[in-house]
């Protein structure tokens, strides 16, 4: 394992029931930067991000992350590893207020007076909408709103590694300029993050690393300056310029 | 379930308050009313405490026990061993003693119960998770096996549960008479579902419960082993309907194997009508159980237990998932 | 002509099949080969229970619905004849109008509950279920002036079918010629027709979208069958099967009350042959109710001699007491279901292919 990525899967297949969705994905998530996760619909993005979480297995290869081998671990020890997962439909729980969302996040807290409020604060400043509503249930939030909760939520407590499924999925463009900034603030404090974009200006602003997936494997991979520079890499990879 | 912000379900509340009130008319004094209505609400507050615990763990592991009953046969026949070693304390005049002598009951009992419980879980739901059919028939068969076991250590006969000398007889509220123990089986059933809601709304695991309920994935997603969370609902669940059972065989003052499949049936409507997974709802469910059972006892006897699923039915039609429908699936 | 009659299902496994014929037969020549009024009395009830499982399997099984309200159609049956016959005399045409009333009265309800399970989730139906055959049995102990009450009702068949009818003076290896063995075969007949009726429905188009529809219901309504008839249909179906199962048992047995058919423990037993037989394969029903009721029958005498075995050891003793044979049961059971999912059938038909 290189001594400067943080997750690594090698050569990963995934089932689930008689399809096989994944081939033989090879992935690396270097430290400290953000890694991007592209492809079309259907390429199998999700699906490995479900795999790292564990909430499906790998039917073969292996998953490596700051040095465990979590292949074969059950989701909540592999979240314990400190790993925030953002899911593609957030995962809010809609029933609950929003600090109890956010109490839920906050796996050291018993209470909501023991979460950090240095680091509420800091949230708060990124998700004005998080403070506003903090008593509401979570249902009444509009959908950008929620977005930014189920982010939020991921930030609650330092954590080594975010994954996060399409934060801007579905986002009037203003709250996406609100997200973006949400992820540079959350990048420059040092937290690894492995992110699936559509929005391909997103992805462009935030991406350190690039990977690409097709098919349930993952064709190219390299450094965001290096897919950029390159319109045709980009044509054929993506089927348009970025 | 209890912030004032939450926009809070009033409508189904009114259901137990409807229920007593059209009973009114048609039970013709208001003292044998008042006294129906307090026998259904203790009736109804027993039933609550055998329900709570199924709801939970179908709403938060999507697990079906058909055999719950066999923790409140267990848990009254156990009552029964434990009251009759205490005689001087049961047949003592004075309330104190007969407390004492009852909430000992009531301890055994939860911890036999909640035992069981553990066992149950380990052995019989947990090797079917997620398959609806096979827990429907293993615990089924789970409750024939410990029926049949209760019978090879109490005997397949009735036995007399007898209440405890103190707690017999009845207060006079005007000219209703309203029993003693009925009373107090309020209050006890009141105060479990005020420890209940309190540790749902207030405490860490009560959120994890609730947050399991909606969406169990999730929640392990952020760290929780939503398993051990389970097997204690399971095991809590267990030892309430243990509690349940000791104070439905003193309500009945006997008790017999076949008392836990009897009022498996009426607990099974309770949490149809609450809603699988609330708490809130089996409360209203088990309320309007009771009085209604109460109500058709005096008024129609052939057809009380009708008279309920009808309610079941007319319930379903207004809310098809029950009053308080919870689960995200 | 065999795989006609059979409706092309065949056993698909030698032992299977030599089962099958062994049961067949030794239905058929009972009265011969199995001398005296308890084997005689085992037989005809592994007729009844042979139909009242295999309607169940067609509707558990077949179409994957969980219904515990099978033992009420299975008592409306009886409960018709045994009416009928007791308040209008006992001749042919009561009889007759004793069942079509219970078939009606079946169609009727198996038709409410049939389509009011398609408002409500599986799991809900199923508790439902339960609880209206709760109520039924309760109903039925306590409407004392037509059906007799806790008590019952006894009542006399038609002349053809007693025993004190002789159709010959000799008797004909050894067995009397009389309206009882016309009464066995009569029963004998019907379950062998119902049988293969049910055959043929499984195994009809119907019985393969019914199977769509257990798999993934959701791809058989987008495939554009509309699963709500095809499940009312199933439901009303096994219904009638299982009225007709009750009327069997009402006709041999000349007796009906609230335990005899409405009871639980019919619901458990119909529901250990149907898991121990296989489920989803009719002929399941036969080996099962086979092996279940002659083990009822003679397990208790085998247990109250082991009973008297371990008398040194109360509780042993106890545990091993014919009255507890119910437990051991339940054990059986839950074994099956965790070992033997796909029951004895399945086994056989599994170590064919291999």
């Amino acid at each position: 394992m290189s001594a400067s990525a943080l997750l690594e899967l090698k050569d990963v297949h995934t089932h689930i029931g008689a399809y096989h969705i994944l081939h033989g994905v090879n992935l690396q998530v270097p430290r400290g930067e953000l890694t991007l996760l592209l492809g079309r619909n259907g390429a199998g993005k999700t699906t490995t991000l479900r795999t790292i979480m564990g909430l499906w297995q790998a039917s073969q290869g292996t998953l490596n992350f700051n040095g465990h081998d979590i292949t074969h671990m059950t989701t909540p020890d592999i979240a314990s590893l400190n790993i925030a997962y953002v899911p593609e439909n957030m995962g809010i729980f809609l029933d609950l207020t929003v600090e109890e969302n956010m109490l839920l996040a906050a796996r050291k807290a018993a209470r909501s007076n023991q979460m950090d409020a240095a680091r509420l604060a800091w949230i708060y400043a990124m998700f004005p909408a998080v403070e506003k509503f903090w008593h509401h249930p979570a249902g009444k939030l509009s959908g950008g709103q929620k977005q930014m909760l189920a982010v939020a939520r991921a930030m609650v407590e330092p954590r080594d590694l975010l994954i996060v499924d399409e934060p801007s999925k579905g986002l009037a463009p203003a709250i996406v300029q609100n997200m973006m900034e949400a992820f540079q603030k959350m990048k420059a404090s040092g937290v690894t993050i492995l992110l699936v974009e559509q929005n391909i200006h997103f992805a462009q602003q935030l991406g350190d690393s690039v990977a690409v997936m097709d098919n349930g494997c993952v064709i190219h991979a390299g450094s965001m300056a290096e897919l950029s520079a390159d319109p045709e890499l980009q044509q054929s990879l993506l089927g348009l310029a970025l | 379930m209890i912030h004032l912000k939450t926009n809070l379900d009033l409508k189904p509340l009114l259901l137990v308050p409807v229920i007593a009130l059209l009973a009114l008319p048609l039970v013709d004094s208001f003292d044998t009313w008042l006294t129906l209505s307090v026998a259904g609400l203790a009736m109804g507050m027993i039933i609550f405490m055998m329900a709570s615990g199924l709801t939970l763990v179908f709403g938060l592991m999507d697990v079906l026990n058909f055999g719950h009953g066999v923790f409140i046969a267990l848990g009254a026949f156990v009552a029964t061993s434990v009251l009759s070693g205490m005689v001087d304390w049961t047949q003592s005049q004075e309330l104190w003693r007969n407390l004492v002598a009852v909430g000992v009951a009531m301890m055994v009992a939860m911890v036999a119960s909640a035992f069981i419980g553990l066992a149950f879980e380990r052995f019989i739901v947990r090797p079917v998770y997620g398959q609806h059919l096979k827990q429907i028939l293993i615990t089924m068969g789970g409750m024939i096996i410990g029926e049949e076991i209760i019978k090879v250590i109490w005997g397949p006969l009735q036995i007399a549960l007898p209440l405890p000398e103190a707690m017999r007889g009845s207060l006079l509220w005007g000219d209703a008479s309203l029993e003693k123990y009925r009373l107090m089986a309020v209050v006890v059933g009141l105060i479990v579902f005020a420890l209940q809601a309190w540790t749902l709304s207030q405490t860490k695991v009560g959120l994890l419960i609730r947050a399991g309920v909606q969406d169990r994935e999730m929640v392990e997603a952020l760290g929780y082993k939503i398993r051990r969370l389970f097997v204690g609902v399971f095991v809590v669940g267990s030892g309430l309907a243990g509690l349940g059972g000791v104070m439905w065989g003193l309500y009945q003052q006997n008790v017999v194997p076949q008392i836990g499949a009897q009022v498996n049936v009426l607990i099974f409507i309770v949490i149809i009508m609450g809603g699988l997974g609330s708490t809130g709802g089996a409360l209203i469910g088990a309320l309007m159980v009771g009085l209604m059972a109460n109500y058709t006892g005096f008024l129609l006897p052939k057809l009380a237990l009708f008279s309920n699923i009808a309610l079941m039915a007319a319930i379903l039609l207004w809310r098809p998932q029950g009053v308080y429908p919870v689960a995200n699936r | 002509m065999l795989k006609r009659l059979l409706s092309n299902d065949l056993p698909r496994s030698t032992w299977l099949a030599w089962m099958l014929t062994a049961v067949l037969l030794g239905l058929a020549f009972a009265p011969f080969l199995f001398p005296g009024v308890k084997a005689l009395s085992v037989a005809a009830k592994i007729l009844v229970f042979i139909v009242l499982v295999a309607s169940f399997d067609l509707l558990l099984g077949y179409t994957g619905i969980v219904s515990f309200a099978h033992t009420m159609f299975f008592g409306i049956g009886a409960y018709g004849v045994a009416m009928s016959s007791n308040h209008w005399g006992a001749t042919w045409a009561s009889l007759s109008l004793g069942v079509i009333l219970a078939l009606m009265l079946t169609l009727v309800l198996a038709l409410l509950i049939g389509l009011f399970s398609l408002r409500v989730r599986a799991i809900f139906f199923a508790m439902i279920t339960l609880a209206v055959a709760a109520a039924f049995q309760t109903l039925a102990s306590q409407l004392s002036e037509w059906t007799g009450g806790e008590d019952g009702l006894s009542f006399k068949l038609p002349v053809l079918l007693l025993s004190s009818t002789e159709f010959s003076d000799t008797p004909f290896w050894g067995v009397n010629l009389d309206g009882r063995l016309l009464c066995y075969y009569l029963l004998f007949a019907a379950a062998l027709i119902q049988f293969l009726m049910l055959l043929r429905i499984v195994n009809s188009p119907f019985g393969r979208v019914l199977q769509a529809i257990r798999e993934n219901e959701f791809r058989a309504e987008a495939i554009g069958y509309r699963v709500v008839v095809y499940r009312t249909l199933s439901s009303v179906l096994s219904a009638l099967f299982a009225c007709m199962a009750g009327v069997m048992l009402a006709i041999w047995l000349r007796y009906n009350g609230p335990d005899t058919s409405l009871s639980f423990e019919i619901m458990m037993d119909v529901l250990l042959i149907v898991v121990i037989g296989g489920m989803g394969t009719v002929y399941g029903s036969a080996i099962g109710a086979v092996l279940f009721l002659w083990a009822q029958s003679y397990l208790q005498d085998l247990l109250r001699w082991a009973s008297e075995a371990v008398s040194a050891w109360p509780l042993l003793a106890a545990l091993l007491s014919p009255d507890r044979w119910l437990l051991w049961l339940g054990l059986l059971f839950v074994l099956s279901v965790y070992y033997f999912p796909t029951g004895i059938v399945g086994r056989l038909r599994a170590k064919n292919i291999v």
